[in-house]
């Protein structure tokens, strides 16, 4: 069976509204998500089983609070404790002086090819494409990752980029880009990609990959992983060189199992991932394996103003277990890509407006019904719906005006709307004009009721109000008495 | 999730907030809310000059509006009864959102104040009124609703069904992934409209197949929104605010 590899398409968060209207209309997209999200709600749910997940999270969240308390000392803390065990720091204001320090430390080596560990923040910053027009070639090196590079896409998902994909778009993927046979047999799949990434392995000059917990306290790099390909990446390579936004500092060593009890199961149900990794130094004279240098690449990209903000601080927190995106229910239905950003779901609509700015992603922090699903799983409980309500004011420039593009949304016409609305609301005689005032209030937008009514009946105002019904209640007549069910609504017939 | 609230004895009287969406559409079960707890023996408050609780203002990022528009309802309740809202979405908004929309004003205490006293209907009708209900009705086939507001901000996913599950001849049936929201979300309905249907189509689809009659639910909002969807593909299951449903069947 022929399945059509899902084309080269790029996103961008200007056009979210067209990329959920297509996403919305692929029945494969859909399904995909709807499963997989399906399948990761239900296999959280069973590993936290009887632990007690609020003490859990409470702890989490003042582990990570109290490193960002303490994040320039820590930061200093880390860098020379990291020295200090013969890793070399770095540090990057932002994404390009990230990558640039990136390729000057593989054409140091003369490097040509490069291997790579799953690693969010060299997404952020576009690595792979700087590298590739310094002539040097990233291979990544998760499974997942790897298939989205073979397709010429972005990830979907922080923990599981290719989670968009089914098996017979990876069977079709794996024949067109790889040249093997098609089969939609996994193992002879997986089997054939770790043939070519062994290769890559060991030819690879210098490996990249990213940080999950770096330990202040002891200059250690956590990093969390399934395949064993983030310990190769690490170790085979003559060069490792790792990558982590500054904001991925703790202070202790004993502040990462918590962390990591709480990540593992809250990103994949898993009690504890396959392979978890302490780099504390490059390879010592006495051993025999190991990379001759290590380099750990702080990168700043927007995180520092944040930092400024004792509310948005809180999205610092985050250790990027994916569980926000996982119970969204916007994200389940529209996919990642539709974001158009390199962190989508809740997470990515409270930090990407940091990073590109109101202009570009302002249609992100209304991306969300408020449900409140995501800061309930949240493992280190950042408020997320009221971090997603701070930058819809900031949006419309009724915030504190510190998120670049602030006010980008404000448009006279719903700005005066609201005005209207507050006039309104303020003016109890003029509300009590009941279906007058009815009438006023969907005159506040009357292009949208357009849109309510495409898939819902539209809601009849009633015929009396609550305060007038009150009023007859009060006199002894009420309404249902005098005339029946006056309004029809409650009954559910609120179609006409 | 929501810190253990120590609920007082049920009071001689009771401060009653409509909300603007029952106020406007639903008024009927504004006023069989009232009734459920007059029967209770409770005297009901209702401040002639309420409005809206302001959280489409605030929801939409408008703060200075919805502040504006709180303010108005901070004065409506100067005697220290309790406050009880027949919605987890406004009652959330008062009980949640107004300390933090105040904090730094001056109307920060009285807006600290105030969110203490407010309750959600079926909470105070549990957990306050220990309401005991005889079912009158007939036997039917119900889908219990709690808005995403009641479940997750105040901490309400059980009050609903408790009252249902007193009526002998309702059969409470549960729809798949329960706690999913319904697609609502005040104005994200209209900002994102095909989204927003996407998943009122798979909570419509989910109350059918549970083989729900008639879906329930406490806030207007869902309501508005299942109800509507149900009318619009002309479908047999209708719904109903929970305060008439529960003062039909025992009344």
């Amino acid at each position: 069976m022929s399945v059509p590899t899902p084309g080269v398409q790029t996103y961008t968060p200007r056009e979210f509204h067209r990329q959920a209207h297509d996403a919305l209309g692929n029945p494969q997209i859909r399904a995909n998500f709807r499963s997989a999200m399906d399948g990761l709600m239900a296999k959280r749910r069973d590993v936290f089983g009887d632990w007690d997940l609020e003490a859990l999270r409470e702890l989490g969240a003042n582990i990570r609070l109290r490193a960002l308390a303490k994040l320039p000392d820590l930061l200093e803390q880390l860098e020379t404790n990291c020295q200090a065990n013969g890793i070399r720091v770095h540090w990057a204001e932002d994404g390009e002086q990230a990558c640039r320090i990136i390729r000057e430390l593989c054409e140091a080596r003369e490097a040509k090819a490069v291997i790579k560990g799953k690693s969010m923040v060299t997404e952020e910053m576009h690595l792979n494409a700087h590298l590739e027009a310094a002539g040097i070639e990233a291979l990544e090196s998760d499974l997942g990752e790897y298939l989205v590079q073979l397709n010429e896409q972005t990830p979907s998902h922080i923990i599981m980029p290719a989670i968009h994909l089914n098996t017979d778009e990876i069977a079709g993927i794996m024949h067109d880009k790889t040249g093997i046979e098609r089969t939609r047999d996994v193992d002879t799949m997986t089997a054939a990609a770790r043939s070519q990434l062994r290769e890559r392995f060991m030819s690879a000059d210098v490996g990249i990959s990213g940080v999950n917990f770096a330990v202040a306290e002891t200059g250690t790099l956590c990093l969390v992983e399934n395949e064993g390909n983030g310990r190769m990446t690490t170790t085979v390579p003559p060069v490792h060189i790792a990558v982590t936004g500054i904001e991925k500092v703790v202070e202790q060593l004993r502040d990462v199992p918590p962390l990591y009890a709480l990540l593992s199961r809250s990103a994949t149900g898993q009690h504890v991932t396959t392979y978890f990794n302490m780099i504390s130094a490059p390879r010592q004279s006495d051993e025999h394996d190991g990379p001759e240098e290590v380099h750990l690449v702080l990168v700043d990209n927007g995180r520092s103003n944040i930092y400024q903000d004792d509310e948005l601080l809180d999205t610092l927190r985050c250790i990027r277990c994916g569980a926000c995106m996982n119970h969204c229910p916007v994200y389940t239905r529209v996919g990642g890509h539709t974001y158009g950003t390199t962190y989508p779901g809740p997470i990515g609509s409270i930090l990407m407006p940091h990073l590109m700015g109101l202009e570009e992603t302002k249609d992100l922090p209304t991306a969300s019904s408020l449900c409140g699903a995501c800061g309930e799983v949240c493992p280190v409980k950042i408020p997320i719906p009221d971090l997603l309500v701070r930058l819809r004011q900031e949006s419309v420039g009724e915030g504190r005006g510190n998120v670049p593009g602030a006010g980008a949304k404000r448009t006279r016409k719903e700005a005066a709307a609201w005005k209207g609305f507050q006039w309104l609301a303020t003016h109890p005689a003029a509300w009590r004009g009941g279906t007058a005032v009815a009438g006023k209030l969907r005159a506040l937008a009357p292009s949208r009721l357009g849109v309510w009514t495409d898939h819902r009946s539209a809601p009849k105002p009633a015929g009396t109000t609550l305060h007038a019904l009150v009023k007859r209640h009060r006199a002894g007549k009420d309404a249902d008495q005098d005339t029946g069910n006056t309004t029809g609504n409650t009954k559910g017939d609120n179609g006409s | 999730m929501t810190p253990v609230k120590l609920y007082p004895p049920k009071p001689e009287k009771v401060y009653f907030f409509g909300t603007c969406l029952i106020d406007l559409f639903y008024p009927e079960a504004g006023l069989d809310g009232i009734r459920l707890l007059e029967r209770e023996g409770i005297e009901v408050l209702f401040p002639e000059d309420q409005t809206c609780c302001g959280q489409p203002a605030y929801t939409s990022g408008y703060q200075h509006e919805a502040r504006a528009v709180a303010a108005a309802q901070l004065d409506l309740f100067p005697e220290p009864w309790p406050i009880v809202v027949p919605s987890g979405s406004c009652g959330g908004m008062m009980r949640t959102h107004y300390p933090q929309l105040f904090a730094g004003t001056g109307e920060e205490a009285q807006a600290s104040e105030v969110a203490g006293r407010v309750f959600e209907l079926t909470e105070f009708l549990v957990h306050v009124c220990h309401l005991r209900l005889d079912d009158r009705g007939a036997p039917e086939k119900v889908a219990m609703h709690t808005s995403c507001s009641a479940r997750r901000e105040m901490g309400l996913a059980e009050t609903g069904p408790a009252l249902l599950a007193q009526l002998g001849e309702v059969e409470l049936v549960e729809q798949a992934r329960p706690a999913e929201c319904c697609g609502f979300g005040g104005t994200f309905a209209v900002r994102h409209p095909e989204v927003s249907a996407a998943m009122v189509e798979d909570k419509t689809q989910a109350i059918e197949a549970a083989g729900a009659e008639r879906f329930v639910t406490s806030d207007c909002g869902c309501l508005m929104n299942i109800g509507g969807r149900f009318a619009h593909q002309q479908k047999a299951v209708t719904g109903e605010h929970i305060a008439s449903y529960l003062w039909r069947r025992s009344s």
